[in-house]
């Protein structure tokens, strides 16, 4: 399965959510796009496991943060897209917010200045 | 929002797994467009998805809500085990549909007497007066509540100012015609004073309440209720204003009382003013009662104090009329309680026997779990091995008890719907009856009732059947029977305590049962077979002179005596046993006058036609009886009954005395006779009476005659009204009825109880053998082998009998001792409601103990006789 080191992909507890919530800031997707941008916008660093991805999307279209739609894919296939809500945004700022101060906090605590300087780059 | 998602957890699962499908479809397309041959594709896309059960299970896990969950599970293993046994669950569900519809029935019945506040503003402020005498015979009959005169209500009004207002009402009866020749009709009616209605708080429907100009003697206003405005007058609002015909005078209709106002009781057609038709001679006297009070109180005063000022006002008119009977002393009581005076007693009664009943189906239940419990030990046993905890195990089994009582609840509701329509009916002393319905509230007292039921039935079983001695059975061999012995020790506690309930019930049944049969065979001192009775009031307008009124008493006597079938007819006031029909004081000028303080002699008024006594077989003990020449003014003649004689002429001949009656004319009556006693009602004590002549001529309210007959008095009674009919054509005639009939409505409260109690108590006696059989069967299965022992060993079939026989026995003898010594207190309790029935009255205790025996015997000796019938080669190979 995993090509690399199995800590390497593995995701940190919570952020997974916070990632999805990310990528539809973009546009509408399905999840096979989901687990893409994210492999690829980790530079693949971060592998998407799709145990957790779509229990994930179901949870968060429970929570009223996603919605979802069934339409035809980029090579026409029927597929199950997601949409960000109003509530979805907010949360998407709530937990960025949290987010930063997350690592500005661990990065102080681990002297690494350039994080605690300014969050992610 | 979130947990509804537990029940869309398919269509949840669904959509994951075409969503997956396009995952992996899209993965492939994209591995393949990398140029990797499409076998590969396709096994790599899998790969890279990974296990897609395991994320179905994931999300399905995410969807579910682990009550639901378990609940549901709980459901659906109870709904299968149930089924597994239908038998016994149709015995359950239907012993708790029985039990939880009659409770549910008589709560119904319970809440809308007792409990539901009356539709008036404010009614907890309510309450009625009355005056209260305080010598100890009137309390020894427990007579405590004394209707109202009218002077001392008015006096009770002007001079005390701790009650916001007081009002009265006063009984009435009117013939109402019509005008388009419609039929005649007796109405029911009040005289409620004008400030009654608004003292209330009640609101007409259409036009207006009373005016305090029109309370008076000469006032014609008029308040139709609901029922006649939309019986007789067709709704139609245009009715206020005209004119309707009461005993011939016309009366104004001001107004219409809405529908729901029943006070004081559904029967009542018309309202007028409190005064109204009221001889101004009677209001200043503080000795007539007739009168009810309705005061209500002030929100910042107490009821102590308020009441204390009019006890005082009371107490001076007492000693200002230290002779006439003026209580002494006034006491209040609860409108409701007012209401429901006579069933409140029977209705606790009622309740607390189907209380009973109800614990006796719950402990029934139990049981039956408790034996099913035994069945499944095994089961249990090896769930409890496996991991499950001890909770899970006692909710399921309790989940199988609530799924029989809901079944039953929802059967007891819908039998209730019709018991209580049914109860309403046929109890006819009931108050509000037509308020009595199945509302809101009553199916909430059932849900109640059905989650207590099934807690009471199914928790002990359970955790009878889940203790830690369950895992014995793993270890047990087939043959061991001790591992049953404790689970057949509960079953028989369990018994037990069902068969003392069921001796309660059945001794307080028995008790008054007895009473009734007690009351049922009292004499009321004159024939009462095959006599027909009815009633009519001759009207005012019509019959405005004495020798009118007589004139049509006797050519209906004479016509009534000429048609063949007819013995004798007897025309008076009050025929015996059907009501008081009023008292009043009198003097007797022989004696010296009376010590102050000394209570005016008191006596019963009736009225008789001089066939009256030997029509009706009443005996003459002393004199004559009336005859035809006492009439008119020389009707100053008077008949006593044997207890006024005794109790006023002791020691001396009252033939020839005179009697002084204020209240009947003011005048003197000489004593012609002395006849036997007759009872006003039945279970009351015998009053001293006084007979008038009947044509003395004047206008009596309510007439009745009795008709002797050949045969059947009820077949009599079309020619008899058409004779009526062709005198008076507008004479409505009422209670046409046997005189058994009459008597028998009189005793309507106790018989109702009286039978509805045994009901309750054979049902539960029903219920209790149906227990002792099931115990005593199963005991005997668990007993197989060891009978089969016996039995290879060379005990007689007459020896296992008696064994069974005993064992059964012993738990039926236990509870009817147990049921015998609760019997002797809780009887006490209705001691007052039984009629020459002592409370310890043992030919009842008897009785019930020989039943019980009877029925236990019988219910032991069939699986007692199923064991002496063993083979015991075959019971030794069964294992």
């Amino acid at each position: 399965m995993a090509r690399k080191d199995k800590t390497d992909g593995e995701m940190l507890k919570g952020t997974l959510d916070m990632m999805i919530l990310r990528t539809l800031v973009t546009g509408d997707a399905h999840g096979h796009t989901i687990a893409k941008v994210i492999e690829r916008g980790s530079e693949d660093v971060l592998e998407v496991e799709q145990g957790s991805l779509y229990p994930a999307l179901h949870r968060l279209e429970d929570r009223g943060w996603l919605s979802s739609y069934w339409g035809a894919s980029e090579n026409n296939r029927k597929a199950k897209f997601y949409r960000l809500t109003a509530a979805g945004r907010k949360q998407l700022a709530r937990e960025t917010s949290r987010w930063r101060q997350m690592i500005r906090a661990i990065g102080l605590v681990m002297g690494d200045e350039a994080m605690a300087d300014g969050g992610t780059q | 929002m979130s947990w509804l998602r537990f029940f869309r957890r398919n269509r949840s699962d669904a959509e994951l797994q075409e969503e997956m499908d396009a995952y992996l479809a899209d993965e492939t397309a994209e591995n393949i467009a990398r140029g990797v041959n499409p076998e590969e594709a396709r096994r790599r896309a899998r790969i890279k998805l990974g296990n897609p059960r395991s994320v179905r299970e994931t999300l399905w896990r995410q969807n579910t809500v682990s009550l639901f969950d378990t609940f549901g599970r709980d459901l659906k293993y109870a709904t299968r085990t149930l089924a597994r046994t239908p038998g016994f669950s149709l015995i359950a569900i239907a012993v708790m549909a029985l039990c939880i519809g009659a409770t549910t029935s008589l709560f119904t019945v319970v809440r809308s007497v007792l409990l539901r506040p009356l539709p008036f503003r404010d009614p907890g402020h309510l309450v009625m007066l009355y005056e209260h005498f305080r010598d100890a015979r009137s309390n020894q009959a427990g007579f405590n509540y004394n209707t109202v005169a009218p002077a001392d209500y008015f006096d009770w009004r002007t001079q005390t100012h701790g009650f916001e207002d007081m009002a009265a009402w006063r009984y009435w009866q009117f013939t109402l015609t019509g005008d388009g020749g419609e039929l005649p009709e007796q109405v029911s009616a009040r005289g409620g004073s004008w400030n009654l209605f608004p003292l209330l708080g009640v609101r007409p429907a259409i036009g207006r309440t009373f005016t305090e100009n029109e309370d008076r003697a000469d006032g014609t206003a008029v308040m139709l209720t609901w029922n006649l405005f939309e019986r007789r007058f067709g709704g139609d609002a245009s009715i206020v204003g005209r004119q309707i015909h009461l005993d011939g005078k016309p009366y104004t209709v001001v107004g219409v009382l809405p529908k729901g106002f029943t006070y004081p009781d559904a029967k009542v057609q018309v309202w007028v003013t409190y005064l109204s038709g009221l001889p101004p001679e009677i209001v200043p006297h503080h000795d007539y009662h007739f009168t009810r009070v309705v005061a209500r109180l002030r929100p910042d005063v107490s009821l102590a104090s308020a009441l204390s000022p009019v006890g005082a006002v009371q107490y001076r008119l007492h000693l200002q009329n230290l002779n006439a009977p003026v209580a002494e002393d006034v006491a209040p009581r609860n409108i409701n309680d007012d209401l429901a005076q006579d069933v409140k007693k029977p209705l606790l009664l009622l309740m607390c026997a189907v209380a009973c009943m109800l614990l006796i189906g719950c402990l029934n239940v139990a049981n039956l779990l408790v034996a099913r419990g035994a069945a499944r030990q095994k089961e249990v046993a090896i769930r409890g091995a496996l991991g499950a905890q001890r909770w899970t195990l006692i909710r399921g089994q309790l989940t199988e008890s609530l799924l029989i009582c809901v079944a039953g609840g929802g059967g007891g509701v819908l039998l209730s719907l019709a018991a209580t329509k049914w109860l309403a009916n046929a109890w006819k002393d009931l108050p509000n009856a037509v308020g009595i319905h199945v509302d809101g509230v009553v199916l909430g007292f059932a849900c109640a009732l059905v989650f207590s039921a099934a807690l009471l039935a199914g928790l002990l079983p359970a955790i009878s059947s889940t203790g830690k001695a369950v895992f014995a059975a793993l270890q047990a061999s087939s043959r061991t029977t001790s591992g049953s012995l404790s689970r057949a020790t509960l079953r028989k506690t369990l018994l037990t305590v069902e068969i003392a309930v069921t001796v309660v019930l059945l001794i307080g049944a028995g008790l008054l049962l007895r009473s009734f049969v007690r009351l049922r065979g009292t004499g009321v001192g004159c024939v009462t077979a095959n006599v027909l009775t009815l009633d009519f009031s001759l009207s005012e307008q019509k019959y405005s002179s004495p020798e009118k009124v007589n004139a049509f008493d006797e050519s209906l006597l004479e016509k009534l005596r000429a048609l063949p079938g007819v013995r004798a007819v007897a025309l008076g006031s009050v025929l015996p046993g059907q009501g008081n029909g009023g008292d009043d004081v009198f003097t007797i000028k022989e004696h010296p006058p009376l010590k102050p303080g000394e209570l005016l002699p008191d006596a019963l008024i009736r009225m008789a036609d001089p066939g009256y006594f030997s029509a009706l077989q009443i005996p003459l003990l002393n004199g004559r009886f009336f005859t035809s020449d006492d009439r008119l003014d020389r009707a100053r003649k008077i008949i006593i009954s044997n207890r006024l004689a005794r109790q006023y002429f002791p020691g001396e001949d009252p033939v020839g005395k005179t009697i002084h009656v204020p209240a009947h004319n003011n005048t003197d009556f000489e004593i012609v006779g002395v006849v036997g006693d007759t009872l006003w009602q039945v279970g009351k004590p015998v009053e001293p009476t006084m007979y008038f002549p009947m044509l003395e001529g004047s206008l009596v309210r309510g007439q009745s005659f009795a008709i002797r007959t050949d045969s059947d008095p009820l077949a009599m009674s079309v020619p008899i009204q058409k004779q009526i009919a062709a005198l008076d054509p507008e004479l409505p005639v009422s209670n046409v009825q046997t005189m058994q009939q009459a008597i028998g409505d009189s005793l309507g409260n106790a018989s109702f109880s009286a039978t509805l109690v045994l009901g309750f108590a054979v049902l539960s006696l029903v219920l209790a053998s149906v227990g002792l059989y099931g115990v005593l069967s199963y005991l005997m299965t668990q007993r197989k082998t060891e009978l089969g022992v016996r039995m290879a060993l060379g005990a007689q079939r007459d020896q296992v009998l008696r064994l069974i026989l005993v064992d059964g026995l012993r738990p039926a003898i236990m509870g009817l001792a147990l049921g015998s010594v609760a019997s002797v207190g809780v009887t006490q309790l209705i001691g007052s409601m039984l009629y020459d029935t002592r409370p310890l009255d043992p030919t009842v205790y008897v009785a019930v103990t020989f039943t019980l025996l009877m029925v236990a015997t019988l219910a032991c000796m069939i699986p007692a006789w199923r064991a002496s019938r063993l083979d015991p080669m075959q019971a030794l190979r069964a294992e």
